[in-house]
């Protein structure tokens, strides 16, 4: 019989990443008063591990986890102090362990580098634990249960073996007598002696006798005592451990004798057939079977269930293949999908409704123009609860992007010589999977550079009055319809100074611009800004922030930050909750509509014609409040023939992206509604400064403005007409 | 039918239990935990009960103590999936009560062999 152990290993990856995720967590709040529960709880989680690698057959994966666990059992039983440098071993093995579990994913050996890693972690781990005053419990044991294939195999192979040894002068007398007197209390684990005895059927001709002499008389008689003993006689050749195996359960408390059977046996067979009376109608009366004849159906019963269970193994395994292709999986908790089952079921009930009045309507009736009013907007109520019931599966709280700052944050700043304290809050908010997937990275950056420029060591901050552990606050919380995630330190803050004489020295901005100072930290975002004084391989680079805006922008969202010199900066990053839908502004330009997202929006404004100037060839500027902001005629760009060229009296929506305003002058400003994204893509082809398109409710197409690819080819534009940007009127 | 209480923290372990069981025609009811195993122990009466050792809430230990407790598992079969490397953790299991174990890493044939040894 086989069972294709493979379809479980997904489940198992899955499980062995979350273990990891357990393990690194809890390893990093190890320490000398970390509370026995805990330590439980990494403790499993390594063990875990180790037993569902063993038993799925990775073998690599389980030897190494059995080292770690060894480790941890001792931290757990106290026989072990618990060490800086065991837990920063242990994390190292953590990575290792993640590298392999990786490995076995892809269903690849692992390659010279990983194994050169594997084998010296392990042997890193194998030092420690030999160092150790108490060693650790290496226990060799093998597998008891290994050899308790019965039934079917073994009768057959002993069928073989009786055939290969006919003629040989031992064969009619080989077999084994068992002297067995279990302990009294035997029953009370649920042992039977009976069942043992029917297992030893198994492997040949039985013949049981009872010992009755402890049997006390009847109204001494404890149900749930054991007062039997027994000598068995089995012709079998099975080996003696296979008997013992059979014993295993109950042989500590047990008066156990096997013994071999070899030309006395003759001998032997006469107290049996003296007692076997008694013995059988004890049997009897216990109500079990147990002659040859009845037991026999039984086994003959499995080699049936076993093609069963293989073609059911096979079955399986071919449905599962398709899925090992397929992307990644979310888990979706139970709740989440009641909701969906139920908005579906309320859907169709809807539907029979409706589908009930359009029938009706032929017959005219008095009353059923407002039944189907209702039955509308009971399905628009479906329908808005269904799609967001279906959006909230996709989404996952944040604190999956948030789980591996414990570590980094632990490492590099032992690394750094900083005391830095990491708070996580908000972590249970959720957003979108691919959201949360496209966030890691910037946030990785910030958090780097955080840890790298804006805290200070503990001299420093000390000498500055402030206490010597800094704090590197995450935080994620809803705001509207928008997730904010700020990365807050109490750090050295940006250092105005410093970032002005840069901006100058690259020509950002001018000796005469006044600028505020959160429009000069804001200049950090600039492609290739980098201010530390000296780089370093944590960060600073110089890619960095360009990039982390670059990405939080492409997801539709925007990034700023705050600094108080000397009292810490903090990075806020505004994302919508998810991709799929968009909270829009829906504009005419010429005889489109267009949709433009709200978050991208700053303000809407009708222009005032002496704040409008234009410059040498048809650059238009509108001056708003202590700004000049470009004007984009966006009807122009796209091509639309109805053009109003005068810009006096007309709207201008001023867009904000990338730290930098622009106006687009539209025509009108109509509705502001949830909109669904269409792939212009998948539909049609890439378009520059149109994101997506969506279907309004009377049916056409709108298509979705990209504030950022839009202001693209405005520039694009303008410099085939060889305009200067940056020439402000 | 004969029904099983099969007790496990790791997922993968119990799906892969459970399907060895239900494929050679078991009916199987699964626990996380020792917690989760006893209610439902109360619930459903089953034949046997098989059960992981290290569990959160209530380990597998425990779970047979409890059992033990009740009515109706005085003497039903229970086996505990224990680790090779817990000679001690037999023997704590055998005291709790549990009738064997089976001794992991264990293959779905091993598992049915061995507890169709317990089963009448």
């Amino acid at each position: 019989m086989s069972i294709d152990l493979s379809e479980f290993h997904d489940v198992f990856f899955e499980e062995c990443f979350e273990g990891l995720d357990v393990l690194e967590a809890g390893l990093l709040g190890l320490d000398q008063s970390t509370d026995i529960e805990e330590i439980n709880a990494i403790f499993r989680a390594a063990h875990s591990i180790k037993g569902g690698a063993a038993s799925f057959g990775f073998m690599g994966i389980s030897d190494f986890t059995h080292v770690m666990e060894t480790l941890l059992d001792e931290m757990r039983d106290g026989r072990r102090t618990i060490s800086r440098e065991d837990v920063d071993l242990l994390l190292g093995s953590v990575d290792v362990l993640r590298v392999m579990v990786n490995t076995a994913k892809r269903g690849e050996g692992s390659n010279e580098d990983d194994v050169e890693r594997i084998v010296d972690m392990q042997r890193q781990l194998e030092a420690t634990l030999v160092t150790n005053d108490t060693p650790g419990p290496v226990d060799t044991e093998t597998q008891i249960s290994e050899s308790s294939a019965c039934g079917e195999n073994l009768t057959d192979r002993a069928t073989v073996e009786e055939a290969v040894t006919v003629g040989s002068t031992e064969s009619n007398t080989t077999g084994w007598r068992i002297n067995f007197k279990p302990c009294g209390d035997i029953l009370r684990n649920g042992n039977e002696p009976i069942r043992i005895f029917r297992e030893l059927q198994k492997f040949g001709a039985l013949s049981v006798c009872a010992d009755t002499a402890s049997l006390p008389g009847l109204s001494d008689i404890n149900p749930k005592h054991c007062y039997l003993a027994w000598t068995i006689e089995l012709d079998s050749d099975v080996s003696e451990d296979e008997i013992s195996e059979l014993f295993s359960w109950v042989a500590d408390e047990s008066e156990l004798e096997i013994i071999r059977l070899g030309v006395e046996h003759a001998v032997a067979e006469e107290p049996a057939a003296e007692e076997d009376d008694a013995g059988l109608s004890l049997v009897d009366s216990k109500g079990k079977v147990n002659s040859p004849e009845q037991a026999a159906p039984a086994a003959g019963g499995q080699p049936g269930l076993n093609k069963g269970i293989k073609s059911a193994g096979k079955a399986g395994s071919g449905v599962s293949e398709p899925s090992k292709e397929s992307g990644g999986n979310i888990r979706v908790s139970i709740d989440k999908v009641d909701e969906l089952i139920n908005m579906v079921g309320e859907l169709v009930i809807t539907q029979s409704m409706l589908s009930q009045i359009g029938s009706s309507l032929e017959v005219g009736e008095p009353g059923v123009l407002e039944n189907l009013r209702d039955g509308i907007a009971q399905l628009e109520r479906n329908t808005r609860e269904l799609q967001e019931s279906v959006l909230q599966v996709r989404m996952l709280p944040v604190s999956f992007a948030f789980s591996r700052f414990p570590r980094l944050v632990r490492d590099l700043s032992g690394k750094m010589g900083k005391s830095i304290e990491l708070k996580l809050t908000g972590e249970q908010t959720e957003l979108d999977k691919t959201v949360l997937e496209k966030i890691g990275d910037p946030l990785m950056h910030l958090v780097r550079n955080s840890l790298d420029h804006g805290l200070e060591t503990p001299e420093v901050r000390k000498a500055a009055g402030k206490s010597e552990c800094g704090t590197l606050e995450l935080r994620a919380y809803h705001e509207g319809g928008d997730i904010i995630i700020k990365v807050i330190d109490d750090g050295a803050g940006l250092n105005r100074e410093r970032i002005c004489s840069k901006a100058l020295e690259k020509g950002i901005i001018s000796e005469n611009d006044d600028l505020s100072d959160e429009a000069i930290y804001n200049l950090i975002f600039l492609p290739g800004f980098s201010t530390a004084a000296q780089l370093s391989d944590v960060s600073g680079r110089g890619v960095g922030m360009d990039v982390v805006r670059r990405n939080v922008c492409d997801l539709g969202g925007n990034v700023s930050i705050s600094s108080n010199e000397g009292a810490g900066s903090t990075v806020t990053i505004r994302l919508p909750l998810t991709l799929a839908i968009l909270d829009g502004q829906l504009v005419r330009i010429a005889d489109e509509t267009y949709v433009v997202s709200l978050v991208s929006i700053a303000e809407s404004l009708q222009m005032e014609p002496v704040h409008i100037s234009s410059v040498t060839g048809k650059s238009e500027f509108y001056h708003l409040r202590d700004e000049y902001i470009p004007i984009i005629r966006v009807s122009e760009l796209f091509g639309h023939s109805s053009i109003r060229a005068d810009l006096r009296g007309g709207l201008l929506m001023v867009v904000e992206t990338e730290g930098k305003r622009f106006g687009l002058y539209v025509d009108e400003l109509m509705g502001q509604q949830q909109v669904v994204i269409k792939s212009l893509e998948a539909n049609f082809q890439q378009v520059q400064g149109i994101s997506g398109a969506t279907i309004l409710g009377d049916g056409t197409v709108a298509l979705i403005i990209d504030v950022a690819g839009l202001i693209q080819s405005h520039f694009d534009q303008c410099s085939r007409r060889g305009v200067m940007l940056h020439a402000v009127a | 039918m004969t029904h099983i209480l099969a007790v496990d923290d790791s997922p993968s372990i119990r799906q892969m239990v459970s399907y060895t069981l239900e494929s050679a025609g078991y009916d199987v009811v699964m626990a996380n935990d020792g917690d989760e195993a006893l209610e439902l122990a109360k619930k459903h009466n089953v034949n046997l009960v098989l059960t992981d050792v290290n569990m959160p809430n209530m380990d597998g230990i425990t779970l047979v103590k409890h059992l033990r407790q009740l009515e109706n598992y005085r003497h039903k079969p229970i086996l505990i999936l224990t680790t090779e490397s817990s000679a001690e953790k037999k023997m704590q299991g055998k005291k709790a009560g549990a009738t064997g174990w089976i001794v992991k890493p264990f293959d779905p044939e091993q598992l049915l062999a061995t507890i169709r040894k317990v089963l009448d």
